[in-house]
């Protein structure tokens, strides 16, 4: 089972709900955090890291001594990641989207493979919890092919929980796509539901089963409610707002901890989400 | 000279929408700007009259015609993206557009035509001019479109004689916040007082220093947790980022939310109302905001 946690608006409690349901569920459970621009998850599972390793992808590296400026390269690349200034071609790393169109259309081999660093996949575990996450470089744009690499480590055990961006673009297609379940968390107000929205139509665009946690859920009014009853999605969870619980996460301490009655509630969670996807699955 | 204010935050939900349409309500002759393309929320408490809808063309992506397809295998081998299924149909989702397949069938057989990816608008608000968009779903392209609503904002606040923008930025770090903050007067990064907000305000502020924008903190529902506030402070204060607000948990935000109006509008005498209008003082009579181009950008951020 694998399970993304999304919600078009950012800030309604996708780590909170990704982490406190990977620690209330006993047995083997990988928490991948693929909010690779912001990951936050590890502030609140504290896992002891094994291991760091760079993600890189290909840009190209031309060497001028073989380099006719014939212009194959840069007419083929679509992203102006190469051009001709005088008598060199020019690479623009942070353009480039490996394509490796280049290296195929130069009839010199004057092209050849090299990397940039997207940024890092960190493993660890805290317990039984399996732990992965992706940290995007600063200063780097393309966050997808991060976002799957760090997608790599599902499926080695029995529950993979995904932590995904925040909107509705393609890195969090990335994190979604392939999923068995998706869960949605949102917030009870306009912009908690004009984002779900948005969320909902992305959802249905890769056609994965979902559900609703609605978040501080006495913070705001029905629109979000009225909206799941119309479109027929189900409320899974509801978190009342609570001071004390928005204390403990300013801390970062996961509602399980300093609420240990919260564990069943996510444990009840999970058992809807597998019944959920099943039913989907069925019909 | 005209300034462009872009409100960023890297953690997403701290409250850049509501302290983007407060600083409406408060600037003169401000022209206002939804760079968060993906999950726009500004028009919500804007209530933009559309003036001008246009169509935001993106990227192409590959289609292979089955008629004139031999099955060669050779788009198999070129794609990088795993785009292409054995029986030769690809995936729109996971084309990224590259062209590749497209320049070296053997039987040219696959087209290659732009996709329109989402609108952009021009309308007009309460609070002046206001140039927006709405991306696709599931649409690549967001720093694209981010540019070019800056772009048109630019030349809107140019034509009304405007001098100063207000950005509302996207969360993260990625794309379409590199496209938000190049060339921006300063950012104001708004941050809660949890350790996600600091983790991801440091990681906006490495970006900012990375780009060159003088970066201005702003502490939102700072009540929730002094000992964090002041963590972020002293954050701020390390990397010479002027602190220029701190903002109290107030339900007003969420009332205003739902009224479709800004903070200053909805409880003026509220708490959060006056520091929110401390704070837009702040930005306004900042360092960062009146030099014509920053002469000593160590002074203002390192």
């Amino acid at each position: 089972m694998i399970i993304s946690i999304a919600s078009g608006k950012g800030g309604t409690g996708k780590t909170t709900v990704a982490t406190n349901l990977a620690l209330s569920l006993n047995g083997d459970v990988n928490l991948l955090d693929c909010d690779v621009e912001e990951p936050n998850a590890h502030l609140f599972i504290k896992p002891t890291m094994d291991k760091v390793e760079p993600v890189t992808t290909f840009i190209p590296v031309i060497d001028s001594e073989k380099c006719n400026l014939c212009r194959k390269c840069t007419d083929i690349c679509r992203f102006s990641a190469l051009a001709v200034a005088g008598k060199t071609v020019l690479v623009f790393p942070e353009m480039c989207h490996s394509c490796e169109g280049c290296i195929e259309v130069c009839p010199e081999g004057a092209i050849s493979a090299s990397t940039r660093e997207l940024g890092v996949l960190e493993s660890g575990h805290s317990g039984n919890l399996g732990f992965y996450l992706g940290r995007m470089r600063v200063g780097e744009a393309m966050s997808p092919p991060l976002i799957k690499k760090v997608r790599t480590k599902e499926r080695e055990r029995d529950i993979t929980i995904i932590d995904a961006p925040p909107g509705t673009s393609c890195p969090v297609i990335a994190a979604m796509k392939g999923t068995d379940f998706v869960l949605m968390v949102t917030e009870p107000t306009p912009f908690g539901l004009h984002d779900l929205k948005l969320a909902v139509e992305a959802v249905k665009v890769l056609g994965i089963p979902s559900g609703l946690v609605i978040n501080r859920a006495d913070m705001g009014n029905s629109g979000v409610k009225d909206y799941a009853a119309e479109e027929n999605i189900p409320v899974l969870m509801e978190i009342p707002f609570d001071r004390k619980i928005a204390e403990a996460y300013s801390r970062g301490i996961p509602i399980v901890e300093a609420f240990p009655d919260y564990a069943d509630k996510f444990r009840a969670l999970y058992a809807k989400i597998e019944k959920y996807s099943s039913v989907e699955k069925e019909s | 000279m005209i300034r462009e204010l872009v409100i960023v935050s890297g953690k997403g939900g701290t409250g850049k929408t509501s302290v983007t349409a407060s600083f409406a309500a408060l600037a003169e002759n401000g022209v206002l700007c939804d760079a968060d393309v993906d999950a726009a929320d500004l028009h919500l408490l804007m209530a933009p009259v559309v003036r001008e809808r246009n169509a935001f063309m993106g990227g192409s992506i590959a289609a292979i015609r089955q008629d004139d397809c031999v099955e060669c295998g050779r788009c198999l081998e070129l794609c990088k993206f795993n785009a292409i299924s054995e029986d030769f149909v690809i995936d729109p989702l996971s084309c990224e557009g590259c062209g590749v397949c497209v320049d070296l069938c053997p039987e040219t057989a696959i087209d290659f035509t732009v996709q329109q990816c989402g609108e952009w608008y021009k309308s007009d608000t309460r609070f002046g001019p206001m140039v927006h968009a709405r991306l696709g779903i599931a649409e690549e392209n967001s720093g694209k479109l981010v540019s070019l609503v800056r772009q048109e904002t630019r030349k809107l606040a140019e034509a009304k004689g405007c001098g100063i923008i207000l950005t509302d930025g996207p969360p993260g770090i990625g794309c379409p916040v590199i496209a938000s903050i190049g060339g921006a007067t300063a950012l104001v990064i708004i941050v809660e007082p949890t350790v996600s907000g600091l983790h991801d305000m440091q990681r906006v502020a490495e970006l900012a220093a990375h780009f060159k924008v003088p970066g201005l903190v702003c502490v939102n529902k700072y009540d929730l947790n002094s000992d964090m506030t002041r963590e972020i402070e002293e954050y701020a204060a390390k990397r010479n980022m002027q602190l220029v607000g701190r903002i109290p948990f107030d339900p007003v935000f969420t009332e205003a939310m739902i009224q479709g109006k800004s903070v200053l509008e909805q409880a003026p005498e509220s708490e959060a109302a006056i520091a929110l209008l401390d704070t837009w003082r702040k930005i306004m009579s900042s360092p960062s905001m009146n030099t014509m181009g920053i002469k000593d950008f160590s002074a203002v951020i390192q």
